[in-house]
């Protein structure tokens, strides 16, 4: 029994919904990452004790665990406490969280690269230390640290199909439903194969893009 | 403020790193108008007694006063930030390495702190950046970012920057140190123009022929203490102490 690409078509419109499903997850726990590394950072550099240690902790959990556990106890876990979150929801807060971590360690290094004396700068003009932080530190440690954290976000939207397990029809999932109907796995995997490779490629150009706007202003 | 009272107060300052005293017993008074360098080889501790004039570096001893006001006052560190914040607002401070924020424009550069501090509109910020842009000389550079510009243009943005604060006084850390000799010129003529509008200013420099010529005190520091402050004819022409007298000879022979 060949390949045969014809069985594809009649599923187009799921594997589209699947795709379209991957790349919300993507962009919704992608803007969670950014923006719970970029405040995991900042606490975890400046924060008084009484947060930083919480949140170094809270960074330490999710490093040890994996992914697919993470997103088991947020799905099902949450439940027995009376946190029903719906499957989306639950699946992009657990992507979102576990990146985050990864970014605001990348993001600590960044705000550490930049020169102290920009923040002399901020201050003798008489920033507050917060000002100065958003307006002067943050932005410039963003810009220096784009490339790893685009890797970050391209691992994000590939362990994006983990979120399968609790329900979601992304790609992985659509394609599963269209495998049993058909008991043709290896057409529908190719099929979502190329579409994580045209998704892929769009994100690359858009990382791409901001990095060169990026380049000029350092 | 009594008439009596110096514009800048500098009392008995004193400034240690563990066992090692940078500022060993410093008093020093500006008045309005005044321009006071203050010269010495590295490691004298001029730039820390410059850095502790908006604490900066914060002096381990002794008291620094603005106009009547005590900047580096006992408070408890919420309010200590709410006073150091709005009196470095009056202290305009210009580094050896510019410290432009490099991810904003030049007119970002200077419009940043009028916007957030003073919470002055996009046109009247606009507006002040042209202004200090062309006081400096720069009026074509608004829209560059400083990667584009000269270490010359960009010390000059920086100038601009601090001055649309509208300080009372400016500091000057060193600022022509870092830039090539053929830059030089440009930076020395706006703060010569500053000091013709009568900016009060403290320079730290290594540019003795311009502390000659534009400053109306000289101070002569060497580890920690002043060796010698007056006239700038009395201290370049006719030093009283031998350690100002090597550093001036040394200084003439290009050993620094």
């Amino acid at each position: 029994m060949g390949l045969d690409f014809n069985v594809v078509p009649e599923f187009l419109d799921l594997i589209l919904i699947g795709a379209m499903w991957t790349i919300a997850i993507t962009l919704v726990a992608g803007a969670i990452s950014l923006g719970g590394g970029v405040l995991f950072a900042v606490i975890a550099l400046y924060g008084h004790w009484l947060v930083r240690y919480p949140i170094k902790f809270f960074a330490w959990l999710f490093m040890g665990t994996p992914l697919l556990l993470q997103l088991f106890l947020i799905y099902f876990g949450l439940v027995q406490v009376g946190i029903d979150l719906p499957a989306f929801v639950a699946g992009v807060i657990g992507l979102g969280l576990h990146f985050a971590v990864y970014n605001s360690d990348i993001i600590q290094a960044g705000i550490l690269a930049v020169d102290k004396g920009q923040t002399e700068g901020g201050r003798t003009l008489g920033l507050s230390q917060f000002q100065t932080i958003y307006k002067i530190i943050v932005p410039q440690a963003l810009r220096n640290t784009l490339p790893p954290i685009g890797n970050n976000i391209i691992a994000l939207l590939k362990d994006s199909a983990l979120v399968s397990v609790i329900g979601v029809t992304e790609l992985i999932h659509a394609s599963q439903l269209a495998i049993s109907e058909t008991f043709r796995p290896f057409e529908f995997y190719i099929t979502a194969a190329v579409c994580y490779y045209a998704i892929n490629l769009a994100l690359e150009a858009i990382l791409r893009k901001i990095e060169n706007n990026a380049q000029i202003a350092r | 403020m009594s008439p009596t009272q110096p514009f800048i107060n500098i009392r008995h300052a004193k400034k240690n790193y563990g066992d090692l005293e940078v500022l060993k017993d410093i008093s020093l008074q500006v008045e309005k108008g005044q321009i006071v360098a203050i010269i010495g080889p590295s490691g004298s501790g001029k730039s820390t007694l410059l850095r502790a004039i908006n604490d900066l570096d914060s002096l381990t001893e002794g008291e620094v006063w603005l106009e009547g006001m005590q900047v580096n006052k006992k408070l408890p560190t919420r309010q200590y930030e709410k006073h150091i914040n709005k009196l470095r607002q009056e202290i305009g401070m210009v580094f050896q390495h510019f410290n432009l924020f490099p991810h904003l424009t030049v007119r970002e550069n200077i419009t940043l702190a009028p916007k957030m501090l003073k919470g002055l509109s996009n046109a009247n910020a606009n507006k002040l950046a042209q202004e200090q842009l062309e006081r400096v000389g720069l009026g074509d550079r608004i829209d560059y970012y400083p990667s584009q510009l000269s270490g010359g243009q960009k010390q000059r943005v920086a100038i601009a920057r601090a001055l649309a604060m509208k300080p009372k006084v400016m500091l000057f850390d060193e600022a022509t140190s870092s830039l090539d000799p053929e830059l030089v010129e440009e930076v020395n003529l706006v703060m010569k123009q500053l000091a013709k509008e009568n900016m009060t200013m403290i320079i730290v420099t290594h540019e003795m022929a311009f502390a000659q010529s534009v400053c109306d005190k000289v101070l002569f520091m060497d580890q920690g203490v002043v060796v010698e402050e007056g006239l700038p004819e009395i201290i370049f022409k006719t030093p009283q102490h031998e350690r100002t007298k090597s550093f001036l000879a040394n200084h003439l022979n290009g050993r620094f």
